[in-house]
């Protein structure tokens, strides 16, 4: 029996990414949001919501980067390269966010700094991220092996929506996050900013899902050949779907449901952007075949991958379940 | 600014951006461990007192933890950023090995770091404890397998090389327990221990100077000196051995260590001097004849290869690694002098009320930290010109970067790690200034409070309403 483990591995790596995006997206939604909610208390309760997660949320990152040098080095090193600039601006934001879970309960008087470090850094940090999104999506060229292009390629109208589009997106995670975890002032504010950051959720989704084909030529193709065309408008109609139950879910007050039909939304884009790419992960230059590391580094790591991811998302599943339920503002740590 | 290209540049960066995460992880491997026997100890004793020293230490370990894992995250992404070649290179060999560091360390860490942070009501004590094993664990295995990679770079064992140019893998065991790795490994978990020993006996020293009744001052400066004692002398002959180890794999960086820049034969010990590069001697130099061969070759005239004996554009620059070592070694045998000195307070009955060792320990307090920056500067300047010894060089490894772009985000890793990291160690040194009191974590009724203690759902939300202190 042969396995295709480069095949495997794209799937493991967007699976990381894809957990990466949907968990860390609340947390770093949450900060988003952080100048909306008002009040000490109100911040505390939003920012104790995410506080015993976003560490283990953020790890998925830290296997996305490492995973790729791993599996996929030829394209880790072009991918870096090319998105120099948003990738630096993004660990230097998730560095003042990081830091503000911490410093924050270590001073009185300089709280307010450390408030706006956890929103700004994780505004900026959703923001590069969504700019890299846009810049990888709209192609990156190669040759012999390197990034031949400039360090402001990166920079597009196309990477800029995309930017503001994960930032929207992300504040949607955390708001629907917030409706499910907390009660009383800050869920009421967080149903008020989920009201308007889902409508336009949808609505980027929209504009950056019409302009993507028109980038290049294989991305139209894929998503508007004949006959397959009537298979890939499966994922677009299932958006329509996950707005809609998004949409009831608020209008109804619900809890859960809103929070649920986000992260559905998420998977979707993700999906989307699977039927975008694939076979490529650099799109159109480097192929999951071309840029994958011998066979024998693919399966040194997948024996340690098969065995300890699912041992992670027990362990990962069991500290949300520790700290199931509504956050109060009471409570011992800090 | 024109004299400095882009590779210089990156090497700059990685230095600064290395150095400045390795500070946390000394600390952060040697506390956990400490947290988990201060767990251990109040479990099996049951006195509050450890428990006290837990709470204490565990919002340190808290905020020294989020440094680490914020300039841990930058690490992982700065192969490709300023390293694309080397990444594409030797990702085959290495991004396995950070594979498994993330697998089996990263998500251990952090999946139980929030239990042992703020769940010990939630789970219960023992669970609570497993959490806080786990998370030493975690800090272990982390260093298992950087140091791996780190070990690989310096004495390359079990590769290969594909038609495209990259390094392959012909035996994993070789890779990973290649010849330097286990000296190395030994000599960085008992430097993180010993670091950490350090920290936490200046704090005690500190509150035993200021109130010398305290039993949790008494029992940190206790166990700290005990470590001082027991783990400093370990620590010189684990260093001894990598030093043997360094002389069989990596001659020209012993040679730079040494400061010989001929071989010959009974090569004295040079204790210090001013190296010379341009006319390739030591100027002033204070040195013991003969012992430098003896101790390298166990033979009083054994050989020692000098830097004459490798190409000039095969020499590590002499000047950083000579100082580096010997600040090193410096403070090590300084740490040993303080671990001797308190057993002899200690069998006086006099550990307690002595203010001299008090004040030099909290003077050796950060020098733990000093001597594995020193240490670590060693081993990486004295690789060079390699980044993969003997294989692959330095400036061969670089990313087709603007030299602009690479200058532009040293300056922004500069100013933000300075400020934020400033503000973490002026925070960390506010919470070791506070004494260890009864009824960690000691908190305000009107503050408001990180509730990741205790968030009830619904149902529990009646009984659990009130905080609960210990």
């Amino acid at each position: 029996m042969t396995l295709d483990l480069p095949l495997i591995w794209a799937g493991l790596i967007a699976f990381a990414v894809l957990a990466y995006v949907v968990l860390d997206g609340f947390d770093l939604g949450v900060g988003i949001l952080f100048p909306l909610i008002r009040g000490e208390p109100h911040r505390d309760e939003a920012m104790n919501s995410v506080a015993p997660v976003w560490d283990g949320n953020e790890t998925w990152l830290v296997l996305g980067g490492g995973g790729l040098l791993a599996v996929f080095p030829l394209a880790y090193a072009i991918i870096m390269s090319a998105l120099y600039v948003p990738i630096i601006v993004m660990l230097l934001a998730l560095v003042f966010r990081g830091v503000a879970f911490e410093f924050r309960w270590k001073t009185q008087r300089g709280k307010f700094l450390w408030d706006w470090s956890f929103a700004a850094g994780s505004t900026l940090a959703a923001f590069a991220q969504g700019v890299a999104l846009g810049a990888l999506v709209q192609g990156i060229p190669v040759a012999n092996r390197a990034y031949a292009g400039g360090w402001w390629d990166w920079l597009t109208p196309f990477s800029i929506l995309t930017g503001f589009a994960l930032v929207i997106g992300y504040a949607l995670l955390g708001a629907t996050w917030l409706i499910w975890k907390t009660e009383g002032h800050v869920q009421r504010r967080a149903y008020d900013i989920a009201f308007w950051v889902a409508p336009a959720t949808l609505l980027l989704i929209g504009v950056v899902s019409l302009w993507t084909p028109f980038l290049s030529g294989p991305y139209m193709a894929r998503w508007f050949a004949w006959p397959q065309v009537l298979l890939v408008a499966v994922v677009p109609l299932a958006v329509l779907g996950a707005g809609f139950l998004l949409i009831r879910g608020l209008t109804e007050r619900r809890e859960i449901a809103p929070f649920l039909a986000s992260l559905l939304l998420f998977v979707l884009c993700f999906i989307g952007l699977g039927i975008s790419f694939f076979p490529h992960l650099v799109p159109n230059s480097v192929t999951i075949w071309e840029a994958a590391a011998p066979d024998n580094s693919l399966s040194f790591l997948l024996v340690g991958g098969v065995v300890l991811i699912p041992i992670i998302l027990a362990y990962t599943a069991y500290a949300y379940w520790v700290f199931r339920g509504k956050v109060n503002a009471a409570g011992g740590y800090h | 600014m024109e004299s400095l290209d882009a590779l210089t540049l990156a090497r700059i960066q990685f230095a600064f951006t290395v150095s400045a995460h390795i500070i946390f992880p000394a600390f952060s491997i040697g506390l956990a461990s400490f947290l988990a026997v201060l767990n251990g100890l109040y479990l099996s004793t049951g006195r509050a007192v450890f428990l006290d020293l837990f709470n204490y230490w565990k919002k340190i370990f808290a905020v020294a933890f989020s440094m680490g894992v914020v300039s841990g995250i930058v690490m992982s992404y700065q192969f490709g950023t300023n390293w694309s070649v080397f990444s594409d290179k030797v990702g085959p060999v290495i991004g396995p090995l950070m594979g498994y560091e993330v697998l089996s360390a990263f998500f251990l860490e952090a999946g139980f770091l929030g239990v042992m942070l703020f769940g010990r009501e939630r789970v219960g004590p023992r669970l609570h404890f497993l959490a806080t094993l786990m998370v030493a664990l975690g800090t272990f295995m982390s260093a298992f397998w950087i140091l791996a990679v780190n070990s690989w770079m310096q004495t390359p064992a079990g590769y290969g090389m594909n038609d495209v140019g990259q390094f392959i893998v012909t035996d994993w065991w070789s890779v990973i327990f290649n010849p330097s790795f286990p000296y190395r490994l030994v000599h960085m978990v008992l430097a993180a221990y010993l670091t950490t020993a350090f920290v936490v006996g200046a704090v005690g020293a500190l509150h035993l100077l200021r109130n010398r009744a305290q039993p949790a001052a008494r029992i940190m400066f206790s166990m700290a000196m005990w470590m001082a004692a027991i783990v400093a002398p370990i620590q010189i002959m684990a260093g001894d051995f990598h030093g043997l180890n360094t002389l069989e794999y990596q001659p020209a960086k012993l040679a730079a260590m040494e400061g010989h820049f001929e071989t010959h034969a009974g090569a004295p010990l040079i204790l210090f001097g001013i190296p010379n590069a341009a006319e390739g001697r030591i100027d002033y130099r204070v040195q013991i004849p003969n012992l430098g061969a003896f101790i390298l070759t166990h033979d009083w005239n054994g050989v020692v290869r000098g830097l004459n004996e490798f190409p000039p554009d095969q020499r590590p620059p002499v000047g950083i690694v000579f100082w580096s070592f010997r600040i090193m070694v410096g403070i090590g045998f300084l740490m040993l002098g303080i671990g001797i000195w308190s057993l002899w307070l200690r069998y006086r009955r006099a550990l307690y009320d002595a203010p001299w060792l008090h004040r030099a320990a909290i003077v050796m307090g950060p020098s733990g930290f000093a001597a594995v920056l020193a240490g670590w500067i060693t081993t990486e300047v004295g690789r060079q010109p390699w980044t993969v010894q003997g294989l692959l060089t330095t400036a061969q490894s670089a990313s087709p970067i603007d030299a602009a772009a690479v200058g532009a985000s040293l300056i922004a890793f500069v100013v933000v790690y300075f400020a934020l990291f400033g503000a973490g160690t002026f925070y960390i040194l506010r919470l070791m200034n506070q004494p260890a009191h009864g009824h960690e974590p000691g908190l305000p009724a009107e503050q408001p409070i990180r509730a990741g203690g205790i968030m009830p759902g619904p149902v529990m939300a009646a009984k659990n309403a009130l905080p609960v202190a210990e």
